[in-house]
């Protein structure tokens, strides 16, 4: 019924809007929107490494090989099943080490509209930090960031990632 | 369609990051400190009011405004309702939700009771600032014996 699609649609406001106040409060706490976007990845950050958690809990992904695999993941998955969108991906880097999630819609910026004083703002910034946490703790350190943003009038929102390493696990000293 | 989990996350983040964090701290000292996430759950509160709301009938009296939080707000914010709503027909309510979603991670009992009042204060907001847009005036303020469960008490300002 309409009634029920009305009250689905508000638990995903519930996010949204609670993301906007965050972001509304930190532009009043921090003095340059360098350190905002700062502040939000870390936040993500500490978000990611516990999301990936309920992720890996509730999805059944087993590991990834390479880097491609773990694109498909994040944007049919994972993109999927908490934002309800699946990102396209692109721009592939001939060395497969680089790609960029391409998001038609991103629900985090439904009401939104950006000051002309805060052209620095990265108002998504949260979501790096986010797959940064969240691919830390399955070994892969990543570089996450935006690039173009619908919100400052580009025709689409692009997060460009980059895989820096492999994680080695860490053994205790003496025991190899 | 964001998923509930997320919420949850973000909302622990927030407490983590602003909850001992007042640009103005007041004369009331220790409750202070909790007021930059009251105001953050005033604000999401109001909008949510706002888009609830649209779609009912209008609100014939005072009680189907706690009534409409109760069922309504509480769904789509926790997907759950209130488990009961209590009030002394003079203005004051209280709605108790006995597994409230954001602590019931946390424990079952009293450990961690002492951490509580940060994890409720947004929610306070979240009721007052939906209880203003539909013409409500009101103090929030939680309570808890023991976790997870939680008592929400509103006092109706007499205007």
């Amino acid at each position: 019924t309409n009634w029920k699609k009305g009250l689905l649609k508000t638990s995903s406001e519930l996010f949204t809007l609670t993301y906007g106040a965050l972001v509304t409060q930190l532009c009043k706490d921090y003095e340059n929107d360098e350190d905002v976007n700062k502040q939000l990845d870390k936040m993500g950050y500490n978000i990611g490494v516990r999301l990936i958690e309920d992720f890996l809990a509730r999805s059944n992904v087993g590991r990834c090989h390479d880097f491609r695999e773990t694109a498909d993941v994040i944007a049919k998955v994972a993109f999927k099943m908490y934002l309800g969108i699946t990102p396209s991906i692109t721009n592939w880097s001939p060395a497969g080490d680089e790609f960029s999630l391409i998001l038609e819609n991103n629900p985090l910026v439904d009401f939104v509209e950006l000051p002309d004083n805060h052209s620095s703002l990265i108002y998504s910034n949260l979501l790096c930090g986010v797959l940064r946490g969240a691919l830390e703790m399955v070994q892969m350190a990543v570089e996450a960031k935006f690039v173009q943003d619908t919100l400052k009038g580009d025709g689409v929102t692009e997060i460009r990632m980059r895989f820096i390493r492999r994680i080695e696990d860490n053994l205790p000293a003496g025991e190899e | 369609m964001a998923d509930a989990v997320l919420f949850e996350f973000l909302h622990t983040e927030m407490v983590a990051e602003l909850w001992a964090h007042d640009p103005d701290p007041g004369p009331g000292g220790q409750n202070m400190n909790l007021s930059v996430l009251e105001s953050m759950g005033f604000r999401v509160g109001q909008a949510l009011g706002e888009r609830l709301a649209r779609e009912m009938l209008a609100f014939r009296e005072e009680l189907d405004v706690l009534k409409f939080l109760c069922k309504d707000l509480w769904l789509a914010a926790f997907q759950k309702q209130m488990d009961s709503l209590r009030t002394n027909h003079q203005g004051t309510y209280v709605l108790q939700d006995n597994s409230f979603p954001l602590l019931l991670p946390m424990a079952a009992g009293l450990q961690y009771l002492e951490e509580v009042p940060k994890f409720l204060a947004f929610t306070c907001g979240l009721l007052r600032g939906a209880l203003c847009t539909l013409g409500i005036e009101s103090m929030v303020t939680a309570s808890v014996a023991a976790l997870p469960g939680c008592k929400f008490q509103v006092v109706i300002e007499n205007s």
